[in-house]
């Protein structure tokens, strides 16, 4: 989607703690992404690459680990875990879910130096 | 194990690998400071913690856990739109959908159908001030943000549009996206409601193929329905998937050439603008 957009985000966040903790380069930096986020992975690594040149961030490895995705069900009103925002209900099959979590776009850290 | 703090693993420290107890006894970390998950020393604890952090010959290398979202920034400003708009007393919805659905159609009859309702209008597109000259010619204020390479709106353009288009207290406030299912669904915008355009002749899986929008829109607009007996389109099918991927979603079927279903619209519109001032209120 707008792999780019977010690539922008996450520099403006490595600028900002780079003032606030004074580091002079991001070794690795780990994002959390929800499975419903819809977040196309490789198209944000290359993004990633891309945006940072010339920030602290610049050639940093990038982790992204994934978030499960959590919806209730209208049918059972429970709250159930899906791999897919389309999946079935996997306690009554019903197909009526609405996401509660799972739509994270986080840094959740960073190794600096 | 380090007898100071009690953790294990090694510090590397310019190229040199130290135990853990003999960084402490160095002095080259605060035992007593934030000793987490192996990390907050100021040094990088090699083979050791939930991260199992391994970086060869590094020195002074630590974490810091930063737990922001990635479109905190947007979000805080869309926040600032909210609070804006909450002040005015006026109601702000987010027009998405797919290029060519309508949006601007609708939004024109729309203008008409609320005659003597203080309203503006952005206009989002990626080039052209073709919509917002379609807008002006109604006789309301629109403002056009072409977004060049951009495929959606965000709150920092919103904000500098709503500064110009000087907002009347109580009104409306519609905001066309860019024609795009997908991004829009991400930023906030600071709009009380997205209401989505889906046209009768998308397809009735439209809804599956881009559930994001249908889960983040209040209301459906289905469009073009004087289109559907030409189209072969079956209401029902675009209903029944609409409400398969947000079962909350409200549903209405208009046409923004015949004028069918615009007045239940314009109603809706009015009854959600009461709702927020009489929440304002209470
Ligand atoms: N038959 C019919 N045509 C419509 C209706 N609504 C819009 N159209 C036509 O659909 C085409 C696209 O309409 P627009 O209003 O420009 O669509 P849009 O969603 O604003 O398009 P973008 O801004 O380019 O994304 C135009 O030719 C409209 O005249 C409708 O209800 N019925
Ligand atoms: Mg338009
Ligand atoms: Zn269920
Ligand atoms: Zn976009």
């Amino acid at each position: 989607m707008h792999e780019m957009s977010l690539a922008e985000g996450i520099r403006q966040i490595v600028l900002a703690e780079a003032q606030k903790h004074g580091f002079s380069a991001v070794r690795r930096l780990r994002l959390e992404i929800g499975r419903f986020a819809g977040v196309e992975k490789p198209a944000l690594a290359f993004c990633f690459d891309v945006v940072m040149r010339g920030s602290p961030a610049e050639g940093a490895e990038l982790e992204m680990i994934d978030l499960p995705g959590v919806a209730m069900c209208y049918d059972c009103m429970r709250e159930v875990e899906i791999a897919d925002r389309l999946d079935p209900c996997p306690i009554c099959g019903g197909g009526r879910l609405v996401p509660v979590a799972g739509d994270e776009m986080r840094i959740r850290d960073m190794e600096v130096v | 194990m380090c007898t100071v703090c009690g953790c294990g693993g090694t510090v590397t420290l310019g190229g040199l690998e130290l135990r853990h107890d003999e960084a402490h006894r160095l002095g080259l970390a605060d035992p007593h400071h934030g000793h987490d998950l192996g990390h907050g020393h100021g040094l990088l604890h090699v083979g050791t913690g939930p991260a199992g952090v391994s970086v060869a010959g590094v020195s002074l290398a630590r974490l810091i856990e930063v737990e922001t979202d990635i479109l905190a920034k947007n979000d805080a400003l869309a926040t600032g739109n909210r609070r804006v708009l909450r002040a005015l007393g006026a109601y702000a919805v987010n027009l998405v959908s797919s290029p060519g659905s309508g949006k601007t159609a609708l939004l024109v009859r729309t203008i008409e159908a609320m005659a003597g309702v203080p309203l503006a209008v952005i206009e989002g597109d990626q080039q052209t001030e073709n919509d917002a000259e379609r807008i002006r010619a109604t006789g309301a204020p629109a403002i056009q943000i072409n977004t060049g390479k951009g495929c959606h709106l965000d709150a920092d353009m919103v904000g500098r549009a709503m500064e110009r288009l000087d907002l009347t207290p109580g009104g409306f406030l519609f905001i066309e996206n860019v024609g795009n299912l997908v991004c829009p669904a991400a930023f906030d915008l600071g709009e009380d409601a997205k209401v989505a355009i889906l046209s009768v002749t998308e397809g009735e899986d439209k809804p599956l193929k881009y559930p994001d929008m249908f889960t983040a829109a209040k209301l459906a607009l289905l469009n073009k329905v004087d289109l559907a007996p030409h189209a072969d389109a079956d209401l029902d099918a675009y209903e029944a998937n609409l409400r398969r991927v947000n079962p909350r979603i409200e549903v209405l079927r208009v046409s923004a050439r015949t004028g069918e279903g615009m007045a239940d619209w314009v109603t809706w519109l009015k009854r959600r603008h009461a709702a927020k001032t009489l929440a304002k209120a209470g």
